[in-house]
């Protein structure tokens, strides 16, 4: 590979995502007098909670973006001032062990490739948001409510200019309410839940009243709008033209994500749908280092197997925020705190703070409150059941769910086989976007979750161009054979 | 029509082509949002014929991917949503079926 063994960045620490985890992992790091490196993808920290926006945009009003702006910016401000080694625009494509470096990872910057080494690692890398199809949902024009979100924090962009918001959670209200505050329409909030499902979810939430008073913020300000919030309901199908959706079709449904019977069906003409079904964590660098994943009943997900400091099955690797098991930003920036300071103890012993009883107060609470919504979003699987056979499962290889109940019928039972049949997971998102309905899809044919391994995590976990990993051919300097004698 | 220009002020004004139309967005923007703020919401179709465009608007899905022609006339499949608008951009819609 064309990187001189000269440009090896070797650092005692390096940390992976620069949310709310990774920044305060890399702060508490750094503080313990360790040489860390933090990467990101993105062009500054901030995760997708915290986000920045574009260094380009002027904030006039920064009290006017919100409690997690402002966060975010003085998030970005402590690591500025500290010693960590911030390399953001970073996208890392291999994550690695190496017998005598540690932990290495590939990263490719602005076409140049870069790496990075170091005895300790720290994942924070988030989440990847769940969606379940439905009829015509691979059309333009639909997207997630995490995309929603950056459009509208951080590119401050309505997503249409009338917009149906649907699926579970949190995220419905904030993303309804933002898209209000900035002068769009919201056609409808398409809700799977219950008031009374709120009200339990809002009883585990009473340790932060703080983010119990801006979730009532946000319903008031939609609730003034006049906009309809329809409980227990969910998109039956979308409609639309060449150039993206016109239309869904929405149907009260019941606990179980069945639709009623008894009709109740409602059109609503939109330019736009947002919809997630729950946060998940990104698992495919841990899948490809090779640690042990668990199966978390709570959440419907895969997650780390990891000790109540961050450290997974593999010495010397740690996980912290989202991505070691979902409970929201102020729970990440507790855990990125815990698990730096688990780092700095392995590495060495007696240097770093000790994690007080204090610290884990605050993650507990913060963490009660991740989990109590999380409850909102599990998956329901009359929703996976009612799914149209024409729905487009996988979007890169446009598999639908009834060549994926087929490969099934005939005795499919692993991934390996799935993909093998129906080329399901194999195209460039490589099955982050499919991954969890596929397993959905299995339970129904009585293959258990828990028991339906995930996606491989294979290098390259982004798209990279070959070019930026090889370099230009230098052909003057390919050798070549001396030529045959002429006979 | 869809920019929220309430308690900041964008970058200065750029243009760039996607397909050879001409596209005016601000710096900083990047071209999925600034194809979806002028009304561009189709930037792909799948191998099965259907239209695709923004998703995650994260760097994972790769709905939104497009070709981006560099100076020496060579394309580069780049994630719209993660490539940044800037003067002079041109860019190539995938909107031929074989989509890979």
């Amino acid at each position: 590979m064309a990187i001189d063994p000269a440009d090896l960045q070797v650092s005692d620490v390096l940390v992976v995502g620069a949310g709310p985890a990774g920044a305060a992992a890399a702060l508490a790091a750094s503080s313990a007098g360790l040489s860390v490196t933090l990467l990101d993808e993105a062009r500054q920290a901030g995760g997708q909670v915290y986000r920045a926006l574009p260094a380009a945009f002027v904030v006039d009003d920064p009290k006017a973006l919100g409690p997690e702006f402002l966060a975010g910016e003085a998030l970005r401000s402590s690591l500025r001032a500290s010693a960590v080694d911030c390399r953001f625009g970073r996208r890392v494509w291999l994550l690695r062990r190496d017998n005598d470096l540690g932990f290495v990872a590939d990263a490719v910057a602005d076409g140049r490739s870069e790496r990075y080494a170091a005895r300790a690692l720290i994942l924070c890398t988030g989440t990847t948001e769940r969606s379940l199809p439905f009829a015509g949902s691979a059309q333009p024009g639909i997207i997630g409510l995490a995309a929603a979100t950056i459009l509208l924090k951080s590119q401050r962009i309505l997503p249409g200019r009338r917009t149906v918001v649907a699926g579970a959670g949190p995220l419905l209200a904030a993303v309804a309410a933002g898209i209000v505050k900035g002068g769009g329409e919201v056609a409808a909030v398409v809700d799977l839940n219950s008031r009374l499902d709120w009200a339990k979810a809002g009883l585990g939430m009473l340790g932060r009243p703080d983010l119990l008073l801006r979730g009532a913020g946000w319903m008031r300000r939609i609730q003034a709008a006049g906009v309809p919030w329809l409980w227990r309901h969910t998109i039956t199908a979308a409609e639309g033209d060449e150039t993206g959706v016109t239309a869904v079709t929405v149907a009260p449904i019941d606990a179980a994500g069945h639709c009623t019977a008894g009709g109740g069906e409602r059109r609503f003409e939109v330019d736009a749908v947002t919809v997630g079904h729950g946060l998940v964590p990104a698992t495919e660098f841990l899948r490809a280092l090779g640690a042990r994943l668990e199966w978390n009943h709570g959440n419907d997900c895969w997650q780390p197997v990891k000790d109540t400091f961050g450290r997974t099955s593999i010495a010397g690797l740690y996980v912290a925020g989202d991505g070691a098991g979902v409970a929201g930003a102020a729970a990440a920036e507790v855990g990125g705190e815990i698990a730096a300071l688990a780092a700095v103890d392995d590495l060495k012993p007696g240097a770093g703070r000790q994690i007080t009883p204090a610290l884990r107060r605050r993650q507990n609470a913060a963490a009660r409150f991740g989990r109590a919504s999380i409850g909102l979003t599990r998956v329901r699987s009359g929703l996976v059941a009612v799914m149209p056979a024409r729905t487009i499962v996988c979007r890169c290889e446009d598999v639908s769910r009834g060549t994926l109940d087929e490969a099934f019928g005939e005795g499919a039972r692993n991934i390996g086989q799935i993909k093998a049949w129906t080329r399901c997971g194999m195209g460039p998102c490589q099955g982050r976007m499919c991954g969890e309905t596929l397993s959905a899809l299995a339970s129904l044919h009585g293959i258990a979750r828990e028991t339906f391994e995930p996606m491989v995590g294979r290098a390259p976990a982004r798209p990279v161009e070959i070019g930026c990993l090889t370099g230009v051919p230098d052909y003057e300097s390919i050798p070549l054979p001396p030529s045959l004698p002429s006979s | 029509m869809l920019r929220i220009d309430t308690h900041i002020s964008r970058g200065p004004k750029v243009t760039f082509r996607i397909d050879g139309q001409a596209i005016t967005a601000y710096a900083g923007e990047s071209v999925a949002a600034a194809l979806l703020a002028s009304g561009l919401r189709r930037l792909r179709t799948s191998p099965g014929g259907g239209g695709r465009g923004l998703f995650c608007a994260m760097g994972v899905c790769q709905e939104c991917v497009v070709e981006m022609i560099d100076a020496a006339g060579a394309s580069h499949v780049v994630a719209s949503c993660q490539l940044e608008v800037s003067e002079g951009l041109e860019l190539r819609s995938r909107t031929f079926v074989d989509g890979h």
